[in-house]
Order: structure tokens, then C-alpha cells, then sequence
């Protein structure tokens, strides 16, 4: 209890706040590299996603790696990279971008793939292009799960962030880190709480969101 | 007018949906296909649109093979009216019907008006209008299915089996409604099903098909009905043994003395 009491006296302590070392810069920085990753995977994500869901092929060749890119260990592809790329914010990135791609691909898959079959059938019918179909139809059916995707890649990003200072950058990890080689534990139990504050703001955030999209398509088909 | 001529469908594990067919719709009237599930009219009917392309032979209409045309702009021309509704679950009502002329180019607006002057037409109240699909019963989504295929205003109307997901009861108040739009309207329809009652009510001329995707016979109801070809022929009317009525007083019945219809 000691050391909750701690971390927040440490949190309050002006001189941990504020500055290019203070704790609101790092969560600033921590968001922003999350943002930026999950931005990344969203690009490289969402038209795989489609174009898989769309055609109906080669669907076997995304479950199975998207799973193996899941059970990859975050911390060991940081320190691959590492060595690989130096010291810096590009090695950490890149394991983001790879930690989040998973679920945004699934989500972006998912959720064209689940449209369903009647109205793409009668889409097509009716003289819809195959891009009408997917953008009129299977994606605005598929938001829901596609967010759902982003939704889990942005908090496991958000989550893993910290291993960014592992390698030499910034964010909330610094503290997680300092703390650990100094045994300022009440450092590491503050930066543990901003970011698990962070990760409730940032899930809100995407509640709002998803309400949002539910309120603008209200389909109980889709309703998952 | 639309031709079938020769065509064949075969799919590559070897089934053969439809062989050497060869039939022609009439323009203004109604065509029923009719035939058991898997016979291969439903593949006949997407031929016309072009969602289905022949193995071999030639679909035209009005001397035009479909082949060669546009497949995007030849649907936009037809309409179609699928089973279970096919519409767009995110779409309300006006805008499941404005889909087409939408698609055209048809500023908003006017496809909207056009749309509820529409639902009128297929006995909708418009206050339906901003309704999601699911928010519709069964026969609702249909007339609403009917309404978006006459929207562009088509000459051809494709019908698969519109009315197959609906009680007995709607079913009927859709085929009158059907009948009422068609004396108005006179659109070239290709309609399939699987019920023979319905064809018979519906069609101005029939054809049935079996397995395998040819034609066993072809004719008005009442050409066909006098005249059964063959013994498939007359178990799919319920012209056999089984079927043969007579009459008790005031009651029709069946040789094993169940009532089935009166005496008007």
C-alpha cells in the first residue's frame, strides 16, 4: 500500500510532472507513438483485410499467420530489431506496427467476410461495382468488428509501449525502466498507473466511437 | 424478349446445372419457371443479369447478346427480386429502393420521392419509409424487395422466388398485388419458383423444368394442366393417382376420402 501512496505523492511532485523529462511529456510521447503504430498497421491492415474478405481467398494463408505473428513475444522482436536497426525508435515501431497488425487485419477481414451473403448477392444484382460493393456495403457492414480490431491493436500497443525506453526511446517505460535499475519502485508503480489511466481513457474513447457507428447503422444483423 | 438459346451450365466437379436449353419469354408477360429445388432454374434466371455465366450457348435480349454487354450497366436495366428480400441491412427503406437510381446518377432527392411514390405503389404505407430492414415483417421486406426492383423503372423484372419465405396468407396478397402492378405496369418477368399453384396463378406462360436443367414442358397453365407430356409432368401439377378428386355433396375429395376443397 506503501508504495501506492508513494507513487502517487511522486505523480503530484511538481518536479516529476512537468518538463521534457516529466511524466506528462513521456505519457504525451506514449500516446503518440501508440497512435502512430496503430495508424501504421490500420494502413497496411485495412486494405489486406478487405481485399481477403472481398475475394473470399486466401483466407487459410491470413488466419495462419496473423496467428503466428500473435504468439510472437513483443520484448524479443524489440530486441531483434534493436540489434538489427540501433539504438532509437525505429526498432520498437516496427514491433508495434507488427503487435497491432494482427488484430486489425482479423477485425478488417472479419468483418467484410461477414456481410451478409443476400445483400452482397442482391448488391451485385442490382449493378453495384465490386468496389461499390465492398465500400457501400461490406464495409460499412464490417465498421463494427473493424473497430473492434483497432480497438484491441491500440490497447495491447498502448500496453506495450513501455518497451520503447528498452531500446533507447521515450514514453512511460523510461520510468518503468529508471525505476528498475535505481530501485525507485514507487517511480515504476506511478508510470504503471499512468498507463493503465491512459488504457481506460483511450477504451472510452473507442466506446464513444463504436456507439457512435452502431447509432449511424443501426443493424441488429451485424449487432456482434 | 428474352432468349435462351443452347445454353448449358456445367460447374468443374462435373454437375451439370442446366443442358442444351433453349426458351424464349415473351415481352410484357410473365414467364414462370418452375421446377423442385436444384433443378437449375435459378441458374437460368441468373444468366439474364449476367451473375451467371453460360458453359455454352447464348442469352439475348431483345436480339442483343448479353455477353456483350457491360455487366455493371446491363443489371442496373434489369431488376431483381430475391428470396428472403436481399436488402441492404444498413439501408433504410427509401434508400434499400433508391439503390439503383442512386447508382445511376439520380440526384438524392428525386430518388427519394421516387422512392416513396414507389412504396405506394406496392401497398407500403410511407411511414415505413425511414424504417431499417429488420424493423419490417417478412412481407414488408418483400414489397419493399419489389419496390427497389422496379425503381429504375426496367423493362425486365427477374423474380427469384420473391414470395417463397412468406406465410400462405401474405403470400396470396403478394401474387394479387403482383398480378394488379403487372396489368399497369406490363414488364417483361422471369419469375422462379417452386410451387406450382403459384405458377399457375402467376403465369402467362409456364415452364417446367426438370432436373438437370431442361425443359420437361412448356405452355399456359391451361395448355399444360389439359395436356401433361409425362408422368413427371403430371405428378409435379398433382394430376396422379393420388391426386384424383371427386365429388361427396358439397366436398372435393381425395381418393382417400380427405376433404380438399368445396364446391363453389
Amino acid at each position: 500500500m506503501n508504495y501506492i501512496i508513494a507513487a502517487w505523492q511522486w505523480l503530484a511532485e511538481p518536479v516529476n510532472m512537468s518538463g521534457p523529462n516529466g511524466w506528462e511529456a513521456r505519457m504525451v510521447e506514449h500516446l503518440w507513438y501508440t497512435a502512430v503504430a496503430t495508424v501504421v498497421a490500420c494502413l497496411i491492415g485495412i486494405p489486406l483485410g478487405y481485399a481477403v474478405g472481398h475475394a473470399h481467398r486466401f483466407r487459410t494463408a491470413i488466419v495462419s499467420s496473423t496467428g503466428a505473428a500473435r504468439a510472437l513475444p513483443t520484448l524479443g522482436v524489440v530486441t531483434l530489431f534493436g540489434l538489427l536497426l540501433g539504438i532509437g525508435l525505429e526498432a520498437p515501431m516496427l514491433a508495434f506496427v507488427l503487435l497491432a497488425l494482427p488484430s486489425i487485419l482479423a477485425g478488417a477481414y472479419a468483418g467484410v467476410e461477414g456481410a451478409p451473403r443476400d445483400a452482397v448477392d442482391a448488391a451485385r444484382a442490382m449493378g453495384m461495382t465490386e468496389w461499390q460493393i465492398l465500400f457501400r456495403v461490406e464495409a460499412p457492414l464490417g465498421m463494427p468488428l473493424l473497430l473492434g480490431g483497432i480497438r484491441s491493436a491500440a490497447l495491447q500497443v498502448l500496453a506495450t509501449a513501455t518497451l520503447a525506453a528498452y531500446v533507447g526511446a521515450g514514453g512511460l517505460g523510461r520510468f518503468l525502466f529508471l525505476g528498475l535499475k535505481t530501485q525507485n519502485y514507487p517511480m515504476m508503480v506511478a508510470s504503471s498507473l499512468v498507463v493503465v489511466g491512459l488504457a481506460i481513457v483511450v477504451d472510452l474513447g473507442f466506446e464513444i466511437v463504436d456507439r457512435l457507428v452502431r447509432r449511424s447503422h443501426p443493424t441488429r444483423a451485424v449487432a456482434s | 424478349m428474352i432468349e435462351f438459346r443452347g445454353v448449358s451450365k456445367s460447374y468443374d466437379d462435373g454437375t451439370l446445372a442446366v443442358s442444351d436449353l433453349s426458351l424464349t419469354a415473351a415481352s410484357h408477360e410473365i414467364t414462370v419457371l418452375v421446377g423442385s429445388s436444384g433443378c437449375g432454374k435459378t441458374t437460368l434466371l441468373r444468366m439474364v443479369n449476367r451473375l451467371v455465366t453460360p458453359t455454352s450457348g447464348q442469352v439475348l435480349i431483345d436480339d442483343v447478346d448479353v455477353a456483350d454487354r457491360n455487366p455493371v450497366e446491363l443489371r442496373r436495366s434489369i431488376g431483381y427480386v430475391m428470396q428472403n428480400s436481399g436488402l441492404l441491412p444498413h439501408r433504410t427503406t427509401v434508400d434499400n429502393i433508391a439503390t439503383v437510381p442512386m447508382l445511376r446518377g439520380t440526384p438524392v432527392r428525386e430518388a427519394r420521392q421516387r422512392a416513396v411514390d414507389l412504396m405506394e405503389t406496392v401497398g407500403l404505407d410511407p411511414s415505413l419509409a425511414r424504417r431499417y430492414p429488420w424493423q419490417l415483417s417478412g412481407g414488408q421486406q418483400q414489397r419493399v424487395g419489389v419496390a427497389r426492383g422496379l425503381a429504375a423503372d426496367p423493362n425486365i423484372l427477374l423474380m427469384d422466388e420473391p414470395f417463397g419465405a412468406v406465410d400462405p396468407i401474405v403470400r396470396a396478397d403478394l401474387q394479387r398485388e403482383l398480378l394488379r402492378l403487372q396489368e399497369e405496369l406490363g414488364k417483361t418477368i422471369l419469375f422462379v419458383t417452386h410451387d406450382i399453384a403459384e405458377a399457375i396463378t402467376l403465369g402467362d406462360k409456364i415452364v417446367i423444368v426438370a432436373n438437370g436443367g431442361r425443359i420437361a414442358q412448356q405452355g399456359t397453365p391451361a395448355e399444360i394442366m389439359a395436356n401433361p407430356v409425362d408422368d413427371f409432368v403430371t405428378t409435379f401439377l398433382g394430376l396422379d393417382e393420388s391426386r384424383s378428386l371427386h365429388v361427396d355433396g358439397d366436398l372435393v375429395v381425395d381418393p382417400s376420402g380427405r376433404p380438399v376443397g368445396r364446391l363453389a
